[in-house]
């Protein structure tokens, strides 16, 4: 079985595994990282989303095999990310989820979004976020908790901003 | 560290006569009874092994455990899918024990056998608890206290319960409850403690914030799908997605050369009368259990049910409309009336079948030991669910079953059956090895059950001067109950098909409905506010036809029907005022009103649509009153009620599950969609609540009347009458 390298939430890892495992299924059951969730497997859902070199993606559907060496943050990461924190501190004020299973991906899209657009309109959250669907319907709190961690990253202005890279 | 022997323990257990009341008072060693067994565990369910064998040995009900270092747990019958109770539960009894929820472990049941009403469905949660679980905190606060003035040798009138310790008024000085807990264990339990003033409450009736929030926000919440056992393989199960069909053979060894591929076996999913077989791919890890899956090689005998399709379906149904079935409801002289009024009118409404597609697909890690013992980790609406159904459809003992019990990534009525845990259990049983069984996407929206469809012939009759005069409300629809069940009486209405109709408050002289059995071989399963979810669309959509005829305004046209007091005169009175029901809107606009009281409570919605300039619809805004009478959380009943409001948009507007050859076509969020964060309307939701002793449901109400004000509301914008669902919001013009 062949062996792949990669970074995940800052720590080199190395697995072992068939090159079409998805990236999903290397995380949850090879490295026990249980907070990104499978939800549909054809990356129309979002519940699987990480970032890859900072960007969301679906992990569901992007095999080990394409993302050796790269460097991957689940939502076990953003713990100790000042940003992707007030992301977290937002979403627990407007008192975001209800059962929480899509969770993890909306905040991993969150954060993504506000990394490249950290005052992100209505039409931007639409654009970035229509990817992840969530059942229990709150849509309407996501968009607020979003516009409310725009509000708190920006303050204290300039300070502590931390690439997402980096985490 | 070890449990207690029995013996020891029994001198800590406080026992109570009550029904439905018991403490635990003094146990210290329960914590940490499976720490081995469980390698992933979260603050949901942390001791949930230790706890299991421990109530039953002793038979008694344990809410509340205070061990002597002052730690408090309370017991939480009601799973955690998204509706609140991991807060509103526990805060009925922390409310009367005067602690706070933060100071409290919460732990949700696995089956004791003497807990009551261990399962979530129906809006019923904090309404059926309200009563009972404050009683249980309020005893255990006298006991307390009891306990204090004894060790002081004061009058036990001098003293409180403050914050987690019991405080002497008139010198200040204060025991924590671990210091109280062995004098207490010693008490009769009060049979009757008095409840606080609910002026006095610090916790209930205010927003206050989920407790499972924190979890949910970096990943530390465990769901089912989550849990891990050592020891412990994986499976896919390949099943026919034509219903009825048997297994004929099977030829696995192309899966057999999938790398960590490990074995088949067949596996049986029950769901109450219905038996499916379907292989099982066991694996190292999930993925190749998937891939060995796809190479399966499976006969089926479909029994000739791949000819079943929805359009063939539906036909029978308009034909069994022209029976007159079972009179489910008979008041006044319905075709007297009709026959003698100015206006009849009638009209045909059709809801599709639709899948619940719970975000956390249906999952179960089950281990069926040597000594016949199963022990099941799942999402599922309650562990008492799970021990009944594997009772009754593998004979396991319930007391061999322990079922714990995570978060729920959505239940909605599809968790309250556990075939997906019988399923597990047979395939655990087949290989004598812990297994979790995941199923896909497609699984899930394809093998149902489903909420059933209902088709409605809808009768009335308006005066000359416009008032309502006759109504008929006849349901032709297939059955939940028959689907599941060998003993279903198609003598007799089926009351849940019927849900509603013969009791909205409407005062209409002469009404008569009616129930006409359909019959179906696909499974089907209650769904978030069950058959009022359909037929509050029939009605309340007829109720506008009627006032159109009347030439009436579809608000004023009901509350004239309305001349008693009643709680639905209120909610749409309140509606009326906060939605501006008779503010003007910009040209191109219209709103829509409904209304629907069925078990779970009341809500009444206005929707305003919009029409787009290019053609098609908008949906604008969504005001919705609840009706609740005494309110727990109020945020959560927000939250709720827009998560309900969501669910019913999805069901008018997207794509409901058409069968064709046998099985449905719809298999994944591309063809079976949900609403997008793009699609949501703004909400506005407000509660009435007076406080006084009547509780109603809150997950459920919101749902029922989004469907039949959307469509009232794209009359009003475009004067055309939606009488399917679903529709295109795109095609309307």
């Amino acid at each position: 079985m062949p062996s792949y390298s990669l970074s995940i939430n800052n720590k080199p890892v190395q697995v072992d595994a068939e090159p079409d495992m998805p990236l999903l299924w290397v995380v949850r059951d090879l490295l026990g990282l249980k907070g990104t969730k499978f939800g549909c497997g054809i990356a129309q859902c979002g519940a699987c989303t990480v970032h890859l070199a900072g960007t969301a993606v679906r992990s569901c559907g992007l095999p080990i095999s394409a993302v050796a060496g790269q460097k991957i943050t689940t939502i076990e990461g953003l713990t100790g990310n000042h940003q992707a924190e007030l992301v977290q501190k937002a979403w627990i004020e407007e008192q975001v989820p209800q059962c929480g299973y899509c969770q993890s991906g909306q905040i991993m899209s969150a954060v993504a979004l506000l990394h490249r657009n950290p005052k992100p309109t209505d039409a931007d959250i639409d654009m970035a976020m229509q990817g992840n669907i969530c059942r229990c319907g709150t849509y309407d709190r996501i968009r607020k908790a979003i516009h409310r961690a725009a509000t708190l990253q920006q303050v204290p202005p300039g300070s502590l901003k931390k690439s997402l890279t980096q985490i | 560290m070890s449990l207690p022997n029995k013996i020891a323990r029994r001198e800590f257990l406080k026992h109570t006569g009550l029904s439905g009341l018991a403490l635990i008072l003094g146990v210290s060693s329960i914590h940490s009874a499976d720490a081995e067994t469980i390698t992933r565990i979260s603050p949901c369910n942390l001791p949930m092994t230790g706890l299991a064998d421990l109530p039953e040995s002793y038979g008694i009900t344990p809410y509340i455990i205070i061990d002597p270092t002052g730690r408090i747990t309370i017991i939480n019958p009601k799973p955690e899918m998204g509706q609140g109770t991991y807060q509103s539960i526990p805060a009925l009894i922390a409310e009367e024990l005067d602690v706070s929820l933060d100071q409290v472990t919460i732990i949700t049941s696995s089956g004791q056998k003497a807990i009551p009403g261990q399962s979530a469905g129906g809006s019923s949660s904090v309404r059926g608890s309200y009563a009972q679980l404050r009683k249980v905190g309020a005893s255990a606060r006298e006991m307390l206290c009891t306990a204090a003035a004894r060790q002081w040798n004061v009058p036990v009138g001098e003293c409180i319960a403050q914050d987690a310790k019991i405080v002497h008024k008139p010198t200040g000085k204060s025991l924590g409850y671990g210091d109280l807990v062995a004098t207490a264990s010693t008490l009769e339990v009060p049979a009757n403690p008095t409840l606080k003033d609910p002026k006095d409450f610090k916790i209930l009736g205010k927003s206050m914030p989920r407790l499972d929030i924190p979890l949910k926000v970096n990943g530390t919440a465990v769901f089912g799908i989550d849990m891990e056992v050592p020891g412990m393989v994986y499976a896919s199960v390949e099943r026919s997605t034509v219903f009825g069909s048997k297994l004929v053979s099977y030829d696995d060894s192309a899966t057999l050369k999938v790398k960590g591929v490990l074995r088949t076996v067949k596996a049986e999913r029950v769901l109450g009368k219905i038996r499916y077989e379907g292989v099982a791919v066991i694996a190292e890890n999930y993925w190749a259990a998937l891939k060995g899956r796809k190479a399966l090689k499976v006969q089926w005998d479909h029994q000739g049910f791949d000819s079943f399709n929805t359009k063939d379906y539906e036909q029978h149904l308009h034909e069994l409309s022209k029976t007159e079935g079972l009179i489910a409801h008979n008041s006044g002289d319905f075709d007297g009336a009709m026959s003698s009024a100015a206006h009849p009118l009638e009209a045909f409404y059709e809801t599709p079948i639709v899948a619940h597609a719970t975000m956390e697909p249906m999952n179960c890690l089950a281990h069926w030991q040597e000594d016949g013992k199963v022990d099941i980790w799942t999402s599922v609406q309650g562990a008492a669910i799970v021990k009944r159904e594997l009772s009754e459809a593998l004979g396991v003992p319930q007391d061999n079953v322990t079922a714990h019990i995570s978060f729920l990534g959505g239940g909605f009525g599809r968790r309250l059956a556990a075939d997906y845990a019988v399923e597990a259990a047979t395939i655990s049983k087949a290989i004598g090895k812990p297994v979790k069984v995941i199923w896909t996407r497609e699984d899930d929206i394809q093998l149902g059950p489903f909420r059933p469809m209902t088709f409605s012939a809808m009768r009335g009759a308006v005066s000359a001067d416009g008032k309502a005069v006759a109504f008929q409300h006849k349901v032709i629809s297939p059955s939940i109950a028959a689907t599941k069940s060998d003993k279903y009486d198609k003598t007799k209405v089926d009351r849940s098909m019927v849900e509603g109709i013969s009791e909205q408050k409407y005062e209409i002289p002469n009404m008569k409905n009616a129930y006409v059995f359909a019959d179906i071989h696909i499974p089907m399963q209650y769904w978030r506010s069950v058959t009022s979810s359909t037929l509050a669309f029939a009605h309340e959509c007829f109720v506008d036809e009627m006032a159109v005829a009347a030439g009436k305004d579809p608000m004023a046209f009901r509350l004239d029907m309305l001349t008693k007091e009643s709680d639905c005169k209120r909610v749409l009175t309140k509606l009326k005022e906060v939605s501006h029901w008779d503010k003007p809107l910009p040209k191109g606009w219209g709103r829509g009103v409904a209304q629907y009281e069925f078990f779970a409570g009341l809500a009444a919605n206005v929707i305003e649509v919009s029409t787009k300039k290019d053609g098609g619809i908008r949906i604008e805004k969504i005001i919705s009153v609840i009706d609740l009478g005494t309110v727990v959380n109020p945020d959560m009943v927000k939250a709720q009620t827009e998560g309900a409001i969501v669910m019913g948009i999805i069901a008018a507007v997207k794509d409901g599950i058409v069968f064709d050859k046998g099985k449905s076509i719809q298999s994944n969020f591309h063809n079976n969609r949900m609403l997008r964060i793009n699609e949501m309307p703004a909400v506005e939701v407000h509660i009435l609540a007076d406080g006084g002793p009547v509780i109603k449901g809150v997950g459920e109400p919101g749902l029922p009347p989004v469907a039949p004000a959307l469509a009232n509301a794209v009359f009003a914008a475009t004067g055309k009458r939606i009488r399917r669902l679903p529709f295109d919001l795109a095609k309307i013009s």
